[in-house]
C-alpha cells in the first residue's frame, strides 16, 4: 500500500499496575459507574467525549486528537476466563499467552524467535527501560535492553583506542564458547556476544535521527523518543517495548492515575506526530495494554485489584473505533465485583501476529482465536 | 592449586556479606570456619560514621526524605559496614517485602524500615511479620491505612500471604478477606496531622514528620474470623501466630532464604538442605539465625555445587566491586550515581518494580543489564588509584620472584586476589594471552599510576569482564 517497503514494527506500551479501565474509556452515561465510583470517579462535565455513551479520561487530549482522525482502536472488556487478580500471575499471563499453566516462554520473544530463526539480527526486538519484561524473555531469543541510548556499549571509559579494541577482543573470544554445559555460562556467552555486536549498531542510531518533536522529560516519554530513534535508524527492529507505572491506585487514584495518563498519552502524541513527520505513519503500530482493570466498586479513595480491562492499539494502519462490548455494570453480570471480559486477548495477539507482523499465531499464542478486523488489511 | 580454606571462606563471604578483599578474608579465616559463621551472624558494630556526623558534614546524604541522597546512604552503609551480614538480611528481606519510593515519596520512612530489617532480620520470623504489619512504610504501600471495620482493603492482607509468608496456593480468597479484617485498625498515627500538611506543602505532601505506628481500636473489625480453617475473634497478631506454624510458611521462608544465601537452583542435595533448614525453623522458634546457622554448617554450601551457584544482583555486583577498591570508605559525593547504575543493571535499592520484588538469578542477565555490569566492575577494579587495587598490586609485588611476574602468573594471581575466582580453561587461556600482550610484568620500583601499575589495571578490569565474575 505504501511506496516504502520497510518490515513493520510493533510498539508495545505496558502501563504496569492494572490501569483503572472505568477511569480510562469512562462510561458517563451510566448510573451505576457513579454508584458504584461515589468516590473515584470521573465528574460527566470533565470527561472528553467520545460518543453520548463514553469518554476518554481528561488527560487523554493526545489519544483523543488521534481517535478524531481515526488512528485509534479501543478494545474493549479485554482478558481472559478466570481472572487472576495477582499482578504477577496476571501480567506473566499476558506476557506468555498461558492462561492455564506457567508458560515459560514470551510471546514477543517467540514471535521474534520466528522473525529471526538464526538469530542474525540481535536487534529485531529491544527493550528500552530496567528489566526485560518477561513478554520478551525466552531461552536462546536475545532482545537488547537499552537503559541509555546514549552511552550503550562496553568499555567506554577506556580512551586508549587500541587498548579498547584488544580488550573488546578479549572479551569477545571469553564469551564465545558456548559449549552446552552450563545454562548460566552460555546464557551469559550468547548475551555478552549479542550486547557486543548490537551495542555498536545502536550507538549510531541517535545520530541518524532529527525531529522537531520534543519529548517530555518524564521517563517514559524519553523512552519513546529512544524508540522512534531506533526505529527510524532503519537497523530491523520489528518489536520496540517499552513500560510505565505504577498503576495499582489503590489509594489517592485521582491525582495519581492522570498524572500518568498525561504522560502517556502525551509520550503518544509525540511518537504519532514523529511518526508523520518522518512519513512511516503505516509502518509502525502501537500496542498499550495492561495486565488488569479495577474494581467495579471503588474502596474511598482508589480502587483494587479487578478484572476486565482495556486495550488501545493505534496507528496509521489501525481502523479507528470500538471493538467489542462495554462489559455490562449490572450486578447480575460483573464476576465477583469485576467487569466480565468478554474480549480474549490472544485474539488481539493473534491479529498483530498474522497481519503485522506476518507470523503464524497459533503456535505463538496456544490456540486459535478471531481477530477483531482492527488492522487495515 | 587451590587453597581451600580461602576458596570456602571466599564463598561464605559472598553469601553472608559481598565478597571481601584479601585482607578482610585474612582476618575472617584467623577465626576459623565456625567463629566466622558465628561473627557474621551475631553483627555487633558495623563501625560507620554516625548518622549525626553524616547529616552534619554530608549533606547529600542527609536529606533523607529524597530516593537518591537515601539510596546512596544505604549503599555507603553496605560499602562501610564490618558487619555485612546486618546488610545482606537486610536487602534479603527489602527484595522479599519489596516496599518502594514511587507511591510513599518518604524515603526516611523506607531507611526506618531497613533499619528494622538489621534490627529483627536475624530474629523470629513471627516478630519480624508482626514488626512489618506495623512498618509505616508497609502501611501505606500496601495501603493498610485504607483497611478499615466498616470496609476492608485486602492488598496488605492479599500480599502478606501470598509474597510475604505461605505463597499462593495454601490459602483461599475467603482467607484473605479474613486476615484483612483482622488488620484493621491498623495504621498510622498522625494521618490527620499528615493529611494536612498534605495540604499546604506540595512538595512533600506528607510533611517534615514522621510517620508511625497507631492502633485504633474503634476501627479494628473485632468481630470473629476463620482463617485457614480455625475460628476466633482474631486480631492481627492471631493471624500471624497461625500463619507462622504453617508447613508452607517454613517451607517459604527456607526456600527463599535458600535461593539467595545458597544458589539460584535447587538441586536433590539442595532440596535436602531446605528440609533441614525447615527443620531448624520449628525446631528454634521461627528463627532466621538458627536457619541461616544451619544451611552455612550443611555440606552442601561447603560443597563445590553451591559456589559460584548465583548470579550475583546488581546491588551484590556494585557493592562487592566497591568494597573491593575500597572506594567510599567516607560517604562522598557522586555515590548517588553509583546507585542509578544499580538501577540500570535491573536493581534501584529502595525502588523495587512491584511488591514482588526483584526477578532473581538468570533474569538479572539481559544484554543491557550485563554491559551495564561488566562496564561498572571493569571500571572499578582498574582504578590504579584506589586503595583496594593499590593493595593488590602491592602483593602481587610480595608474592613476585625479585618483583617480575610471568603473564601467567598474573592472570592467575589477579584472579586469586579478586576471589579467588575459578574459570574455565576457556577464560583461562584468553586471560592469560592477553597478560602476554607485554610480556613479563616489572613491578619493580612501581610508582602510582605508571605503566607497570597500568598493565595490572588492565588485567583486573578482564578478569572483571569475566563471565565468572558475574557470578557469586
Amino acid at each position: 500500500m505504501t511506496s516504502n517497503k520497510r518490515d513493520k514494527s510493533l510498539i508495545v506500551i505496558q502501563l504496569s499496575g492494572g490501569n483503572d479501565y472505568l477511569n480510562t474509556v469512562v462510561p458517563y452515561a451510566d448510573g451505576k459507574y457513579y454508584d458504584s465510583r461515589s468516590k473515584v470517579n470521573i465528574p460527566q462535565n470533565r470527561v472528553i467525549p467520545i460518543d453520548d455513551q463514553f469518554g476518554f479520561n481528561p488527560s487523554m487530549g493526545p489519544v483523543k486528537s488521534l481517535w478524531d482522525e481515526g488512528k485509534v482502536a479501543i478494545v474493549n472488556g479485554i482478558g481472559y476466563e478466570n481472572p487472576n487478580r495477582s499482578h504477577f500471575r496476571s501480567m506473566d499471563i499476558w506476557h506468555t499467552a498461558e492462561p492455564n499453566a506457567i508458560g515459560k516462554e514470551g510471546w514477543l520473544a517467540r514471535a521474534i524467535r520466528d522473525i529471526d530463526p538464526l538469530g542474525e539480527n540481535v536487534l529485531t526486538g529491544i527493550n528500552f527501560g530496567r528489566g526485560l519484561p518477561r513478554a520478551l524473555a525466552c531461552p536462546g531469543v536475545s532482545v537488547a535492553s537499552v537503559g541509555d541510548l546514549e552511552t550503550y556499549g562496553l568499555f567506554p571509559d577506556v580512551q586508549d583506542e587500541e587498548l579498547r579494541m584488544f580488550t573488546l577482543e578479549a572479551f569477545s573470544r571469553m564469551y564465545g564458547n558456548v559449549a552446552g554445559r552450563d545454562p548460566i555460562m552460555d546464557l551469559m556467552g550468547r548475551t555478552g556476544q549479542d550486547a557486543l555486536q548490537g551495542a555498536d549498531i545502536l550507538r549510531t542510531a541517535p545520530g541518524m535521527y532529527s525531529s522537531s518533536v520534543e519529548y517530555a522529560p518524564n521517563s517514559l516519554a524519553q523512552n519513546v523518543k529512544s524508540i522512534s530513534q531506533v526505529f527510524h535508524a532503519n537497523l530491523g527492529a520489528r518489536v520496540l517495548y517499552t513500560q510505565h507505572g505504577p498503576f495499582d491506585t489503590h489509594s489517592g487514584e485521582l491525582a495519581t492515575h492522570a498524572k500518568l495518563w498525561d504522560e502517556v498519552a502525551g509520550a503518544i502524541g509525540c511518537l504519532m506526530d514523529d511518526l508523520k513527520e518522518h512519513g512511516t505513519e503505516e509502518d509502525a503500530t502501537i500496542l498499550v495494554f495492561s495486565e488488569f482493570g479495577r474494581r467495579i466498586k471503588d474502596n474511598g479513595s482508589g480502587s483494587d485489584h479487578g478484572s476486565g480491562g482495556v486495550a488501545f492499539m493505534i496507528g496509521g494502519a489501525v481502523n479507528g473505533g470500538m471493538y467489542g462490548e462495554y462489559p455490562s455494570l449490572s450486578e447480575a453480570e460483573q464476576i465477583e465485583g469485576d467487569l466480565r471480559a468478554n474480549n480474549d486477548f490472544r485474539s488481539v495477539y493473534t491479529e498483530i501476529l498474522e497481519d503485522w507482523l506476518e507470523l503464524d499465531a497459533p503456535s505463538i499464542v496456544n490456540g486459535q482465536f478471531e481477530k477483531l478486523g482492527i488492522l487495515q488489511s | 592449586m587451590r587453597n581451600n580454606d580461602t576458596a570456602l571462606m571466599a564463598h561464605l563471604l559472598r553469601r553472608a556479606g559481598f565478597g571481601a578483599s584479601r585482607n578482610e578474608l585474612e582476618e575472617y579465616i584467623a577465626m576459623g570456619y565456625d567463629g566466622a559463621v558465628e561473627a557474621l551472624l551475631n553483627p555487633s558494630d558495623p563501625g560507620n560514621m554516625p548518622d549525626d556526623l553524616i547529616r552534619r558534614y554530608h549533606v547529600e546524604q542527609s536529606e533523607l526524605r529524597d530516593l537518591a541522597g537515601s539510596a546512596a546512604y544505604w549503599m555507603y552503609r553496605m560499602i562501610s559496614t564490618s558487619c555485612p551480614m546486618e546488610e545482606k538480611i537486610a536487602l534479603f528481606w527489602h527484595g522479599l517485602f519489596a516496599t518502594g519510593y514511587a507511591k510513599l515519596n518518604q524515603a526516611r520512612s523506607l531507611l526506618n524500615q531497613v533499619d528494622m530489617f538489621r534490627r529483627s532480620g536475624l530474629g523470629s520470623f513471627e516478630d519480624l511479620l508482626v514488626e512489618l504489619s506495623k512498618d509505616p512504610a508497609m502501611i501505606v504501600w500496601l495501603d493498610n491505612n485504607e483497611n478499615h471495620g466498616s470496609a476492608i482493603n485486602e492488598n496488605y492482607g492479599r500480599e502478606l500471604l501470598e509474597l510475604f509468608s505461605m505463597g499462593i496456593g495454601n490459602y483461599t480468597e475467603d482467607d484473605i478477606k479474613e486476615c484483612s479484617r483482622a488488620f484493621t485498625g491498623w495504621t498510622l498515627g498522625n494521618a490527620e496531622y499528615m493529611a494536612v500538611r498534605a495540604a499546604k506543602d506540595s512538595i512533600w505532601p506528607y510533611g517534615r514528620i514522621a510517620w508511625h505506628f497507631d492502633y485504633r481500636d474503634e476501627d479494628h473489625d473485632a468481630g470473629e474470623k476463620t482463617f485457614l480453617g480455625e475460628t476466633g475473634k482474631f486480631n492481627g497478631e492471631d493471624i500471624i501466630a497461625i500463619i507462622a506454624k504453617q508447613e508452607s510458611t517454613a517451607r517459604f521462608v527456607a526456600t527463599r532464604l535458600f535461593q539467595f544465601f545458597a544458589a539460584d537452583e535447587i538441586t536433590e542435595d539442595g532440596e535436602k538442605a531446605i528440609q533441614e533448614m525447615i527443620a531448624s525453623y520449628f525446631s528454634s522458634g521461627y528463627q532466621i539465625r538458627a536457619m541461616l546457622r544451619t544451611l552455612f554448617h550443611t555440606d552442601y554450601f561447603k560443597s563445590d555445587e553451591a559456589r559460584f551457584a548465583r548470579v550475583k544482583g546488581p546491588v551484590e555486583m556494585v557493592v562487592g566491586a566497591i568494597r573491593m577498591s575500597g572506594n567510599y570508605q567516607n560517604p562522598a559525593l557522586g555515590i548517588e550515581k553509583v546507585s542509578d547504575t544499580m538501577l540500570y543493571m535491573g536493581q534501584g535499592l529502595l525502588q523495587p518494580p512491584t511488591v514482588e520484588g526483584w526477578h532473581e538469578g538468570s533474569e538479572w542477565i539481559d544484554s543491557g543489564a550485563l554491559v551495564e555490569r561488566v562496564n561498572f566492575a571493569a571500571r572499578e577494579l582498574s582504578d590504579v588509584t584506589s586503595p583496594g587495587v593499590r593493595s593488590i598490586i602491592d602483593r602481587l609485588q610480595a608474592g613476585a620472584d625479585h618483583g617480575v611476574l610471568e603473564p601467567s602468573d598474573l592472570a592467575d594471581r589477579c584472579l586469586d586476589l579478586l576471589g579467588p575466582i575459578e574459570v574455565s580453561d576457556e577464560t583461562h587461556s584468553v586471560l592469560v594471552q592477553y597478560a602476554n600482550r607485554h610480556g613479563s610484568l616489572d613491578l619493580n620500583d612501581h610508582k602510582p599510576g605508571d605503566e607497570a601499575e597500568q598493565r595490572v589495571g588492565n588485567m583486573l578490569r578482564l578478569v572483571a569482564a569475566t563471565r565468572e565474575y558475574q557470578l557469586a
